[in-house]
């Protein structure tokens, strides 16, 4: 077993980590840590749903937002596919969603201000370039047949209408639908920045200690995220989708000379501005690098892999919870409920609630990525354990575990694991603006600070870390022959 | 342009010469049989007329049909036309289908049997629904040559009758490659015959019995 490059590429990368979790700073500086989390727990099971207004306005803002970024990103991303052979596409497509909603958001808050297209744009450029990656790689793989039959002289909009997209519509459909159940989680993330959403009336409730408000949004958003089936029917979305607009509430007008200044003065690099000249700019970039890219990269790097070997091992811990090959140890739908609630709260949501409780240091950070991404893992392999057959006298219990099941599920898990580096790396740079000192810290600061300039420089080295780690997946993936296609995304 | 011609073609499959040199002439209203053994090179003839003369209205019905399984029987036999609508119309019709097409799609259903299926999917329908679909489509278009591979392979006698019946009253010039020896005298004028990627018989139907074709089986 020790020969096989599978098990030592997982065990280097256990290593890697316990060496990083002794150079990274896991603390509890709370003085009240787990009275805090009770009250939140009592929070959960005693919700307040009187503030009806509050509430309603919290998720009908939540859904709007959503459903306008997600589905502008689409739209967009669907006219990208269609051209995402050009290299010119493919580079601007992985540069545009290496970039977290949340620094899109931070972004435009500095010159559209609290007005609705911030949210919106932050939803849909990151999502439009995740879109035409995935819809290429789905309309590649639909059947070339029905395009050789197709009468010459068709135009191409109606060929590729009637058969590229007729073929993958399906895929299409439950792509997308999934990617508006992660839209939901990005639009109640962007109410931490400011926008009108979940998160910005978690935030507040929690800073005015309203654990029984803080609990019936949870619980709402929960709802909303797992009843998502039963009210987005392809009859009812035109409906949704000429609503939503209307929904995003007015919030600041644009002021449009700081769109300019924005663009002119702000992000140009201050010893360019100062004329200073190159030699200037270079002193200025070595002294940003040393100060500030160079730890926050640093940071980025440690929480990202201890983060992930965390999230392996906890997803390798809950995927018996949905097997049916488990039956019997835990009820079927309460191991379905543990996995819906753990994937479907967002990392930033989680890690803000444990840094409230814990107080800040960079195991929240790990704690509420491994939850996220081992359920969103557990679940994945969990569903590919059940299409496994098993014989009739095959062994039970941690046996089973063991020998039949986690050996042939191993390759699926890894895939799937390498897959969500990227993600977890991303999600650890952004949970920086909660006051780890990971890349996302560096940026809010110079924001905070007003130096645009720099938070530009350190958003493009997060982005740069992010494609960076993209094609190591990447490479890992084809060196160990784990089998990836579109549709084996989440 | 009164003939079709192909001069000298060859085809490779990697290194290994699948096809020919051979050449062919068509005249207009001439309906040719492909006949031979699988693997000698049928379909692959066919590949190259559709890729030689597609831009001259040919209707095309390959051996996997083309069908896209996700759409209805009616949008996959109105697929034939949409080189003669706008794009609007066709976008429009594939949300939701004008009566008049509807009007003309149903008869040519009817005649091949498969009404009831006008708008169930493609994906859902039996091998032998499906071909009535493609060979449907092919009806629809009215183009002025058909390039048929193995038509009828999936049904039975009588419908295989009709579906021929259908299929040749619309195409006066046709090729059409068929393993059924005795329906491709009946119903084409010209038979072509194949082994290892050369024509070995070309002779008109009327002169040859089904038991002169047996060489090449």
């Amino acid at each position: 077993m020790w020969h096989s490059a599978t098990v030592r590429t997982s065990l280097g990368f256990v290593v890697l980590a316990v060496a990083c979790a002794f150079l990274a700073d896991f603390r509890i500086t709370a003085h009240d840590p787990w009275g805090e989390l009770g009250r939140l727990f009592l929070g959960l099971i005693q919700p307040d749903f009187t503030a009806v207004d509050y509430l309603g306005e919290a998720i009908l803002r939540t859904l709007a937002f959503a459903f306008v970024g997600v589905s502008l990103g689409a739209l967009v991303g669907m006219g990208l596919a269609l051209v995402f052979h050009h290299r010119t596409v493919r580079t601007a497509c992985a540069f545009v969603r290496a970039i977290h909603e949340l620094f899109w958001a931070l972004i435009f808050l500095q010159f559209f201000g609290l007005h609705p297209l911030t949210g919106v744009l932050a939803i849909a450029i990151p999502y439009a370039g995740v879109f035409a990656k995935v819809y290429a790689e789905i309309l590649e793989e639909s059947d070339p047949e029905p395009s050789r039959v197709i009468p010459h002289g068709t135009g191409v909009v109606s060929a590729l209408a009637y058969t590229r997209i007729s073929l993958a519509w399906p895929h299409l459909v439950s792509y997308t639908s999934y990617r508006l159940e992660c839209g939901l989680r990005s639009s109640a993330v962007l109410g931490f920045v400011g926008m009108p959403t979940l998160g910005f009336y978690l935030e507040s409730s929690f800073s005015q200690g309203h654990y029984a408000t803080v609990g019936a949004l949870l619980l709402l958003f929960y709802v909303m995220i797992a009843t998502l089936g039963l009210w987005v029917r392809p009859r009812l979305l035109p409906l949704y989708l000429i609503a939503a607009p209307f929904l995003l509430g007015s919030g600041l007008p644009i002021r449009w000379q700081n769109v300019s200044r924005f663009f002119t003065e702000d992000i140009v690099p201050a010893p360019l501005r100062q004329g200073e000249g190159l030699t200037g700019l270079m002193t200025w970039l070595g002294e940003l690098f040393a100060t500030e890219a160079l730890p926050g990269i640093w940071n980025t790097l440690l929480l990202t892999q201890v983060a992930l070997v965390v999230t392996g091992i906890l997803a390798l811990a809950l995927y018996p919870l949905i097997s049916r090959h488990f039956k019997g140890r835990v009820s079927g739908a309460l191991g379905h409920t543990v996995l819906v609630i753990l994937r479907s709260t967002p990392e930033y949501l989680l890690a803000f609630i444990l840094l409230q409780l814990w107080g800040p240091s960079m195991l929240p950070a790990v704690v509420a990525l491994a939850i996220h991404n081992g359920g969103i893992i557990g679940h994945l392999i969990g569903r590919r354990s059940n299409e496994i057959a098993l014989r009739q006298d095959a062994p039970r219990g941690l046996e089973r575990y063991a020998f039949e099941l986690t050996p042939r599920l191993y390759g699926p898990f890894l895939a799937f694991l390498f897959y969500r580096w990227e993600i977890i790396m991303r999600e650890t740079a952004i949970l920086g603006i909660l006051g780890i000192a990971t890349l996302g810290f560096y940026v809010d600061s110079a924001i905070q600070e007003i130096r645009f300039d720099r938070a530009l420089v350190l958003i493009v080295i997060t982005a740069l870390l992010n494609i960076g780690v993209d094609i190591l997946a990447r490479w890992l993936r084809s060196r160990l022959r784990l089998r990836h296609t579109a549709t084996s995304e989440p | 342009m009164n003939a079709l011609a192909l001069n000298e073609i060859v085809a490779d499959y990697g290194t290994q010469r699948v096809l020919g040199p051979l050449s062919i002439t068509l005249a207009r209203g001439e309906r040719v049989a492909l006949v031979g053994r699988s693997g000698t090179g049928k379909s692959t003839l066919l590949g190259v007329m559709h890729q030689h003369w597609h831009r001259q209205g040919v209707a095309l019905m390959p051996q996997e049909l083309g069908l896209v399984p996700s759409l209805s029987v009616f949008h996959n036999v109105f697929m034939g036309r949409l080189a003669r609508q706008p794009t609007w119309y066709n976008l429009a019709s594939l949300v939701r289908p004008f009566r008049h097409d509807v009007a003309a799609i149903r008869p040519l259903l009817e005649r091949l049997g498969i009404d009831d299926k006008c708008w169930t999917a493609t994906g859902e329908l039996s091998g032998g629904q499906r071909q009535r679909v493609a060979a449907a489509r092919a009806l629809y278009q009215q183009g002025d040559l058909l390039l048929a591979d193995e038509p009828v392979s999936a049904l039975d006698g009588p419908l295989s009758e009709v579906v021929m019946t259908a299929l040749t009253q619309a195409y006066p010039t046709a090729v059409l490659a068929m393993h059924d020896v005795e329906l491709a005298l009946r119903f084409t004028e010209r038979v072509i015959g194949i082994a290892d990627g050369a024509i070995v018989i070309d002779a008109p139907s009327r002169t040859l019995r089904a038991q002169d074709l047996l060489v090449l089986y």
